[in-house]
């Protein structure tokens, strides 16, 4: 009886002691991670979409709270005016879920640019959305506020060959961006006017 | 008769060093020496986690009921493996992109588990930590000796500085996963090789 107790108590103020410090931990670096993360995964796309703007994105970046999940936009100053922002949205792709930045010009509604960040697409064929300019930049000037569909579903985004399943994913994953661009308009334009 | 403390540190390097002469932990010694920056970098992780757990097992092995060892030993070990690629991914974000899932499977890594259970169990705690650090070298060795040779040969690059002019054409047998199973019988044998003399 005593050997049980024994073990009963040492196993648990052991992992009691581990998840403390695990917890401990994960609060010191957490922001760090994150910051980490923005650089090397969505950092790219968000310079990318930005280009040629006088700030750094990452640095400006203001988050919004809509319903349960908070968004962080990234914000593009041009020509002393940061009317440009970046944001996130996601789709479903053939292999799982694509996650995106689409950059949105808040004086006109216009898409000024759209990268994917993540995918597990086929190599070569659907992760071509990531790497082909030649698609990516077909979002370059849509509105902002429409749905976006590729040309077999009636809109004007040419598929990548052999991947229409991952091109329909980036579109939706560009519509749902709109749609939370549709939504939380206000409050961008809010947030925008203290980046000047 | 027991070892000098320096013994207990130069085992590791070559007696029994872990890939070679345990031929334990042979899943990430495969998996990540596709170039030396990752062999280097799955090497410094494990020595973090071996000497740590090793230290904590042999301070707490009067504690530790001997029927839950090794449920004790686990949890360890998952700590400092969880401590580990936090700070990777807060510290050395692109490494941790290449490692991936390795740096989470060091906790069943056979050379930790076996080190806590044949050695910290049953030493005192200076001994397990240059046991630990010991066992630790001569993994992160192994693999950056087949790192090299996989880069090397594969991508005709060292640390990612091409060694070769550039009409090198690589041989990129070797940095696919057939390529690490070549490399590590090579080396094997040469290791018994050179042992039997």
């Amino acid at each position: 009886m005593r050997e049980i107790i024994k073990m009963v108590v040492v196993l648990t103020v052991l992992s009691a002691f581990s998840g403390g410090l695990l917890a401990a931990i994960r609060g010191e670096t957490k922001v760090k991670i994150e910051d980490q993360q923005l650089k090397f995964v969505k950092g790219p796309a968000i310079n990318k979409i930005l280009e040629g703007c006088s700030n750094d994105p990452i640095a400006d970046r203001f988050k919004i709270k809509d319903g349960d999940i908070e968004r962080s936009f990234f914000v593009g100053v041009f020509d002393g005016k940061a009317n440009r922002f970046a944001f996130e949205g996601t789709g479903k792709g053939f292999g799982g879920d694509i996650g995106l930045m689409v950059g949105v010009n808040i004086d006109n509604d216009q898409i000024v640019g759209m990268g994917v960040t993540t995918h597990s697409e086929t190599p070569g064929i659907g992760s071509k959305a990531k790497t082909d300019p030649k698609f990516s930049d077909q979002f370059k000037g849509l509105a902002a506020i429409e749905p976006c569909k590729v040309k077999p579903d009636g809109g004007g985004i040419d598929a990548i060959s052999g991947a229409t399943v991952t091109s329909r994913g980036v579109c939706v994953g560009v519509t749902n961006a709109a749609n939370i661009y549709k939504r939380l308009k206000p409050q961008i334009a809010e947030k925008l006017k203290e980046f000047k | 008769m027991a070892k000098s403390i320096t013994q207990e540190f130069t085992k590791g390097l070559w007696d029994e060093i872990p890939p070679f002469r345990l031929v334990l932990g042979l899943c990430p010694t495969l998996a990540v020496t596709k170039s030396v920056e990752n062999g280097l970098g799955m090497g410094v992780a494990v020595i973090f986690v071996l000497v740590c757990s090793n230290m904590l097992v042999s301070l707490l092995r009067n504690i530790i009921p001997p029927k839950v060892r090794i449920a004790c030993f686990i949890v360890i070990i998952a700590t400092f493996v969880i401590v580990v690629e936090l700070l990777m991914q807060a510290y050395t974000y692109p490494l941790f992109l290449k490692l991936g899932i390795f740096i989470p499977l060091i906790v069943v890594n056979c050379v930790v588990l076996g080190r806590a259970e044949a050695f910290a169990y049953k030493n005192g705690i200076v001994r397990s930590i240059v046991d630990g650090f010991g066992i630790g070298a001569g993994f992160t060795i192994s693999l950056v000796a087949i790192g090299a040779l996989r880069e090397v040969f594969g991508s005709g690059t060292f640390f990612g500085i091409p060694v070769f002019g550039p009409s090198f054409q690589p041989f990129t047998f070797m940095i696919e996963a057939p390529g690490a199973f070549v490399c590590l019988g090579l080396m094997l044998s040469l290791m018994n090789l050179a042992g039997n003399e």
